[in-house]
Order: C-alpha cells, then structure tokens, then sequence
C-alpha cells in the first residue's frame, strides 16, 4: 500500500495551489459580493489544462482520472469554493460524454469542453425531481419524420447552467416506466426551444451561478442521444457517484484551509497577555479539526482510487462526501469559532467559507439520501 | 537555436528563515522555490520560443534534488534540461560557479545564433555575479538588468534598466542576458499538458567526471576549496529590540526620527 | 611581466572605481572614498580613485577632497557611454598593469555588471553588495562586537595579523550576515550597496593636492560588441514595491484629503531619496491608488529597507505583506493601531501634521550629512 503520490500528482497538486492563491484567491470575495461567474478565471483554467482533467489527450483532455480531478479541486477549494464547484460540476459533463457517447460524439463535444473553453453542465434535478430521479417531469417524444426527440420541461438549481455550451439532460422516454424510462441527451446552448429562466440567489458558493432551464418544443438530433434508450437512470447514477467525490474534494479543501486560518489566527491573536493558541481549549480544538480532516482526506482518497481502479465505488463515494461535507460544517464553524468577532465580520474569509460549505451537505445528494445508499449497500450485504 | 536558462534553487527567504546556533543557514527547514528572477528569465525565453519555435533548456548546478525544480521548468514549457551535480562542485562561489555552468554550456554546444539567459540575481546571496562571470568565461558580451528582450536573426535588442531610466542595446548572437522581472512578463504557470510530459522530456546530468577535462574547468578554482572568496565569519545580528514609541508629534519628534535614522544610515 | 593574481606580494594600493553617468558624478562615490580612505589608513596604503569617462577630468580633484590620494584618469572617446566591454577591458587592462590590492565598486546597476566581469578577468573573487569593510582586525573586531551576536571566545581564534579585506554584506534577505574574505587573490575586489557609507567632509587643501594621472588603454571596434542606441532618463516612476528600498505606504488615513495624502507620502519617499508609494487594500479598493500599489496578502509582499505606515491600521492582511521590512515607521492617530506592535518607531499624530514636519527633519538631517 502506497500512499504518496506520483510526481505528476504532486505538480498538479503544486499548480492548482498556485492558481487558486494566484488566480482564484484575489477575486474570492469579489464574485461572493457581486455574484458573477469568473469568466476570465474560467478560461485561465481552460488554458492550462483544468477543464480536460480525466479525458483522454485524443479528445483534447489532460489525461489522469478521479484522484486528479481531487487534488486540483481540494486545492481550488482553499481559495475560491464557487470556483472549485465550478470546474468540479463542469468535468460531469465531459466525463459522463467520455463514458458513454459514441465515438462521433466524443469527437463532437470532448474538445470544445476540454480544451475549446465551452463550460459543461449537467441537468436532472426538477422542482419535483430532487433525491428522488423518478420524479422527473420532462419529456421526450421522438418524431420519426425528422429523426428528432421533441423535449419539453424544466430544470432547476442547475450550476452553470446558463453559462454552458454543452449540457447533458435527462429526459423521460417513457413516463409510464420511471427510471427505467428515462434517458440522457447531449443539447447544445442556443439550440431553439432552449431557454433559461432565473438565476438563483444563494447562501453560498455565489460565484458559481445556480440556473433554471426551460425547453419548449426544443427539437434534438436522435444521434445526440447519450447511450441507450431508457438507459438514462445508469448514467445519471454512474454521473453521481463520481460527482460525489467531486464534492467530498469541495469540502475537504475549505476544511484544509479553515485549519491553516485558524493555526494561523490562533498564534497572533494575543488576549490575557499569551496567544489564544497557547489555551488548551483552542489545542484540543484544533486537534479534533486536524484529525477529523485527515480521516475525511483518507476516505476521499480511497473512493477516488477505487474510482480510478474500475472498481465498484457507489458506497464510498456516497462515504466520503457524507463524512467530508459534515466534517467541512464542523471544521469551518471551529474555525469562525476561534476568529470570534473578526471571523464574523464579511471582511475576513471565513464568513464566505462557512456560507459555502453548508452547499456540501446538500447538493449532488443530501446528507440523507447518502445515508440511504450507505446503509443499503453496508445491510444488503 | 537555442536558449540556456540558467536556474537556482534557492531557499525561501520571504518564509520563515531559521538559523543554527552556530550562524549558519538551517536550509533543512526552509522550503526550497525556484529564484524569482530566474523564472522571469525563463519566461522571457518561452516567449522567444512562442514566436520563434526556438529550443529551451533550463540548466542549473545543485544537489541531486535539484530535479524537481527542473521538472517543474519542463511542466512550463523547456524542451530539456541539464543538471550540473558533483561533491566537487559544492560550495563553490560565484567565480567557481560560473566557471563551471560555462563548461557545462560549451560541453552541450553552443551556436551562433544561441543565448543565455540568467536571473538578475538570487534571492539567498543577491550577488547579481554569476550571469556576468559565465559570460566572461564564454567571451560573449552580457547584457544585464535586462527587461524586455527582441529578437529577430541573429541580433537582439535590449531594454536595460539603470537606476534613473534605461538604455537600449543592441547586440548579435551569441550573448548572455540577465532579466529583471518587469510588469508585463509574469512567469507563466505550469500547465497540465505539460506536467504530463515533463518527465519524458530529455534531462541530462553532467557530473564531475563528464566535465573535469573541458577546457573551461580550472581543477583548482572549483568546490570550496579552490574557490578565490571564503567566508571568514558568518553571524546572525542582534534581535531587533521592541519597536519605540516617539514622545510627542511635533518638530522636536521628527527631528528625533531624523537622527535615529541617520544613525541607522537609512538616510 | 605576466598577471599572476595569486602573486599576492605583487599587489599595493586600494582603488575606488568612481561612476560618473553623463558627466556626473554619483554620488556613491564620494561614499566609497571616503570609507576607503579609513582602510588605506589601516593598511598603510595609498588610495586611488579610478575615473573613466570622456572629457570627465573635471570631475577628477573633487574626489582628492574626500580622501583620494591620486585619481588614475583613462579619458577615452569609447568610454563617453557605459558599455561592458569598453568598462570592462580599460579598468582590466589598467588592473594588471598596476595591480592594485583592492578594488570597490559602488554597487549600482552599472557597478554590478562591471565588477563581476572584471573579476573574473582578473581571476579574482568578488563579493557582492557590502555593507561594511574593514581591514585591520581590532577594528573588525570592534565591529563584530557590537553588530553581531557571536561569544566572545570565537574572538579569540582570529589572527589579529590577517591583512585581507573583510568584506561583510547581509545573506538571506537579511537574515544572516557574512563576512567574506578573497585570501589567495588579488585584488580583493568588493561592490558596496549605495548609501552605507558615509561621506567625509569635503576638504579643498586635500582636492588641491590631489595628483591626476591620466593613464591611456587601446580600445578598439573590435573589443565592443554592444551597441547602445538609446539612453533614456525615466519620466514617470516606475512602480516597482518588490525592488524598493523605501515604501512609504498610505491607508484609510487619508481618507479626508486623498489627492494630498498621496502627494504627502510621495514627497516623503523623496525625502528618503527616492521610493515608492505603496497603499493598504483599502487604498485600492476605493479606487485611490492603482492596484499595483497594494501591499499586503492580496497584494505585493514586500521587504524593504525601510517601510513607512501612514494612516494604516495594520489588519493582519497588510502586516503579513510587509513585516519583514527591515525597518518599519508607523504613524497614525490612534494609539492602540495594531501597526505600531510591529514598528520599530512609532509616531501618534495626524498624518496630515506630521508627515510634513517628517520631510522638513529628513531634508536637514540628509543636508548636514
């Protein structure tokens, strides 16, 4: 058993600490306040290689897999949460095209996601479609004279969704059926039927934009149907799990970075004449921060190799991102806790931190649902 | 053509220095980054190679874990590079230096339409000597503080700063220049391309044997032993006491400051 | 006879090399004559200033009334223009014929590109940027004592006899000092950081007795390989934060009259002689300085010799930015600011008053130098 990490690991891993404290750290705040997606962050991303991570160099990708697509996003997660949401949704898009398109597809769609500067999105969630995938209202009805599926529909709480250039969406084939009945289609922005409607006004990770999607009569190829018919359901499941981890990384990188904030503030705030890190009860604090954090660390890890490994990783990236999303909360709030006063205030990163991190717990599966999968798969053993 | 760039490893002394009780340097415990004005040269040449298609090849002398800072300048965009590491190289000042990254150059081979390009100076000595002694030992002329580099055939043209404004030069190739970083040549990032190729890209050590006969290398102006300055003492100063808070705010107040200043020399 | 510079017996006299630009003579070397003047006196030798230039005998007695016992002139059309090569072999060439023990260079961006090539010409260590030079070792010793922290018993292991100029400079941003000597060549060749030395008092009698020599080099086309174009004197003030010895940054204190702090803070800067001004976030954020003057964790880490705090409170975001700098002055109207725990001298006033009184004491004290 090995745990370190290969060479080209730990450069990825010194690259996106650099970009996030370079790129993605000056602007932080800024987009928190102001609600805007970084464009020109995103394209620095796309320049260097960050959107391809996982897909193949023949489609325009930068190679590696789950583990790196962990490292970059942790890092960004430091200093910019709404960032590392961002390229941590958008690689569902290009991964999800990579598992399960045809060849024409990936030739078609990979390269303007990986290294063409488009942003992927990827929709299922529905205003009554949330834990619950049979729910989704959204049909598609296939029209034989031109080969085309006819969607009609909405989509809500969609990140990037206004934004993207290429979206995979789920659509039902047969209503009748439930998940079974439903499949996935790729859709490109401005095709005609495909509008957006508001854009959310979060708690947190602002940066990143939260979208509704509508689709009125909004005319498909066939040939853009992302694998089988009604074969949808296996492709979102498969999408999820691995997003997952994508978001255990999110909250493993705030918690990473709440600590070094508050060893840091712990040691110059000086108050009844020592520094506040020289009391126990600030010690043991951050002992239970430390520890909590590397266990969660050990955990994504874990799941992002079995990922890597073709191995069967449902239960543990449910595990993770449970365990990482609560311990980020626990983390993040210790770590307000010792700023006191100064880590309430809008001017220092721990109020936007401890706003961002509550989105780890619920998007991409609440706590519950993972709860759900856990002990399904620990009790039907 | 071809450019060297030549790098150095250098501790972080922004960070946190820690010095032995015996005044030497604890470089165990600082983290090492690469010199930061040699990253700008080393963006000053990826430029050229931007427009030109030019080869570039990071060279550095160091101990063997040099390599990795290498390996992050191929992850930037060097074609190769070229590490110079030998116990008979150690401790060598900048004259021995120089005396040896020379040889290292004219063993690889170096063209007419080449150059080299140094960092201005490194941030653990500030010496500012190497770039100019290389250059003596190649016969080639040097341009330093250089902050924007032209290049079209074989001649180049220099903005070269001085204190009070700039000169510019022109030169032919071959020549060395020393970069200072100025605000538009940002040393760009790694990129992940280029993180994956970084170590199949070709990287050459050179040891005291491959080098020991060029003509360059002085046996016994090398290494500690033979280079011309030693240290005599080294020494950490005093603590600096607790700052002091001046009585008052009038004339009599700053004229205090003035003289505690230019007790200090700082005026 | 051949240049052996490992002859060490064959080697007398200290040079100073006096840079001169258009004409004009900088003023680091008058510093640099006089502080070798005391070590000629230590050595017992003479001291000899080194003028290159074209039509700069002019310049050439003034250095006699700072201590020059004789100035080598080497008057040279080529030489009119800095260039490395024509510097380079007149200074070389003058050097092997005449070998001198030391030579000090002022440690400019000219004295910097010069010495290190010279050096090497001449088979010759170098050390760059000192701070303080010394030859005779009770003096040394004198000096280690007070600037340094070593036990005394370290003293007790020197040669009192050593003759070789110890050349000591800062390393490591600072943090370490190191004294370096060059002991089995010559010339001990040194670049000395501008405005360390003092300048003696100018005396005429000493100007008057001052003996010129001029010496003549051949300096062909051949033996340049560089073309200067240009050269251009800077209009506007570079924003250099990372490179400057003296910052003089403002904050939210200027809050009531913005145009004037600035102005207030950039005429400081050059009661300093010369600086840049710098500003805390709130400075830019609000639009009043540029953000390439931002110093602080979202800003420029900066560490300069000296750092002035006007009006700034010190979040731990600007101190972690600046509080390396060597020296820090803080001056603001409150008290308890957080910036004068890491100041080494504190003023509490209104900006607005005192900094005016600041540039009025500087401009004194630097005058009376």
């Amino acid at each position: 058993m090995d745990f370190s990490l290969t060479k080209e690991q730990a450069m990825l891993k010194k690259l996106a600490a650099q970009f996030a404290e370079e790129e993605l750290e000056p602007v932080a705040a800024e987009i928190d306040e102001t609600h805007e997606f970084p464009v020109e962050n995103f394209a620095k991303m796309v320049k260097l290689g960050f959107t391809g991570i996982g897909v193949k160099e023949e489609y325009g990708g930068t190679g590696g897999g789950m583990l790196e697509k962990v490292i970059a996003v942790s890092e960004f997660a430091k200093k910019c949460m709404a960032s590392a949401a961002t390229l941590s949704i958008h690689l569902i898009a290009p991964h999800t095209i990579q598992d399960f398109g045809t060849e024409e597809q990936k030739q078609k769609y990979l390269p303007r996601l990986t290294k063409g500067g488009e942003l992927g999105a990827f929709a299922l969630t529905e205003p009554n479609a949330g834990s619950d995938a049979a729910g989704v209202k959204t049909v598609a009805v296939y029209d034989e004279a031109t080969d085309e599926y006819v969607i009609n529909g909405t989509k809500c709480f969609i990140s990037g969704g206004a934004r993207a250039g290429v979206l995979v969406i789920f659509a039902m084939t047969e209503p009748k059926m439930g998940t079974r009945g439903m499949s996935a289609f790729i859709i490109e922005a401005g095709m005609p039927g495909f509008t957006y409607g508001k854009i959310e006004n979060k708690m947190g990770i602002r940066g990143s934009e939260t979208a509704e999607l509508v689709f009125e009569d909004l005319r498909v190829p066939a040939s853009n149907m992302l694998g089988k018919k009604n074969g949808g359901f296996k492709i979102a499941m498969k999408a999820l799990n691995a997003a997952r981890i994508g978001v255990a990384a999110q909250a493993q990188g705030v918690a990473d970075e709440a600590i070094a904030l508050a060893v840091q503030y712990a040691g110059e705030r000086v108050q009844f004449g020592k520094p506040i890190a020289a009391l126990q009860g600030i010690q043991w604090y951050i002992a239970d921060m430390a520890t909590k954090t590397e266990a969660a660390r050990n955990l994504t890890y874990y799941a992002a190799w079995l990922a890597d490994s073709g191995k069967d990783f449902m239960c543990e990236a449910a595990m993770c991102k449970y365990n990482a999303a609560e311990n980020a909360r626990f983390v993040v709030n210790l770590a307000l806790q010792i700023h006191g006063g100064y880590g309430y205030m809008h001017d220092y990163p721990l109020e936007r931190m401890y706003r961002d991190a509550k989105i780890t717990e619920i998007y991409e599966g609440t706590a519950e649902v993972h709860k759900v999968v856990i002990s399904r798969a620990v009790m039907n053993k | 053509m071809r450019i060297y760039v030549c790098v150095k490893q250098v501790p972080d002394t922004s960070g946190v220095v820690a010095v032995n009780e015996d005044g030497t340097l604890n470089r165990a415990s600082m983290q090492t980054i690469i010199n930061p004005d040699d990253l700008v040269a080393m963006e000053q040449a990826l430029m050229i190679k931007d427009a030109t298609g030019c080869q570039v090849t990071a060279v550095t002398m160091g101990p063997p874990p040099a390599e990795g800072m290498l390996r992050e300048l191929l992850a930037m965009g060097a074609d190769d590079a070229i590490l110079i590491s030998a116990r008979e190289f150690g401790g060598s000042d900048t004259f021995a230096t120089s005396q040896i990254i020379a040889a290292a150059i004219t063993y690889t081979g170096l063209n007419d339409e080449d150059m080299i390009f140094c960092g201005r100076q490194a941030i653990d000595g500030d010496t500012a000597q190497v770039g100019p002694q290389i250059a003596e030992k190649l016969n080639l002329p040097q341009i330093s503080y250089a902050a924007e580099i032209k290049k079209e055939g074989n001649e180049v043209t220099v903005k070269r700063m001085l204190e009070d404004g700039y000169m510019m030069i022109k030169q032919q190739t071959p020549c060395l220049v020393t970069c200072i970083s100025d605000q538009d040549s940002h040393p760009r990032m790694m990129s992940i391309a280029g993180i994956n190729a970084a170590y199949k890209k070709p990287y050459t050590v050179l040891d005291f044997e491959t080098l020991k006969d060029e003509p360059l290398i002085e046996l016994d102006k090398i290494g500690l032993k033979g280079s011309p300055t030693n240290i005599f003492v080294s020494f950490t100063p005093p603590l600096k006491g607790i700052g002091v808070m001046l009585e008052g705010n009038d004339k009599k107040t700053t004229d205090k400051l003035a003289s505690m200043l230019l007790e200090k020399h700082v005026i | 006879m051949a240049f052996n510079s490992s002859d060490i017996g064959a080697f007398e006299n200290i040079w100073v090399f006096c840079e001169q630009r258009n004409g004009v003579m900088m003023n680091t070397s008058y510093e640099l004559v006089s502080e070798a003047r005391k070590l000629a006196d230590e050595r017992g030798s003479k001291l000899v200033g080194l003028l290159l230039g074209h039509n700069v005998e002019g310049l050439a007695k003034d250095l006699g009334g700072y201590g020059a016992d004789e100035v080598i002139l080497i008057d040279d059309p080529a030489l009119e223009v800095y260039t490395t090569d024509a510097y380079t072999k007149a200074i070389c060439d003058c050097a092997m014929d005449l070998k001198p023990e030391v030579i000090l260079l002022g440690a400019s961006n000219i004295g910097r590109d010069l010495g290190p090539r010279c050096a090497a010409r001449l088979t010759t260590g170098l050390t760059a940027d000192c701070t303080h030079l010394d030859i005779d070792m009770n003096v040394y010793t004198d000096f280690l004592k007070k600037a340094s922290t070593l036990p005394e018993a370290r003293y007790e292991k020197f040669d009192m006899e050593d003759v070789n100029l110890k050349m000591t400079r800062p390393a490591f941003g600072g943090h370490l000092m190191a004294t370096i000597i060059c002991p089995r060549f010559r010339p001990c060749m040194s670049t000395v950081r501008p405005g360390v030395m003092k300048k003696a008092p100018f005396d005429q009698a000493k100007a008057d007795a001052c003996v010129i020599t001029p010496y003549k080099v051949s300096i062909t086309d051949a033996d340049l390989k560089t073309q200067v174009m240009d050269v251009v004197k800077a209009t506007k003030k570079i924003v250099d934060l990372i490179g400057a010895d003296v910052i003089v940054s403002v904050g939210r204190g200027i809050s009531k009259d913005i145009e004037g702090g600035i102005k207030l803070a950039e005429q400081l800067t050059d009661a300093f002689g010369g600086g840049v001004v710098g500003g805390s976030r709130v400075t830019v954020d609000s639009g009043w300085l540029s953000s390439d003057h931002q110093v602080g964790q979202t800003g420029k880490t900066v560490h300069p010799k000296v750092y002035v705090a006007l009006g700034i409170s010190g979040s731990i975001q600007h101190k972690a930015g600046m509080q390396d700098s060597e020296l820090i002055i803080a001056v603001n109207k409150d008290e308890n600011a957080p910036i004068f725990e890491i100041a080494d001298i504190g003023i509490t006033g209104d900006l607005f008053k005192v900094v005016p009184l600041m540039i009025e004491s500087l401009n004194e004290a630097r005058a009376s130098k």
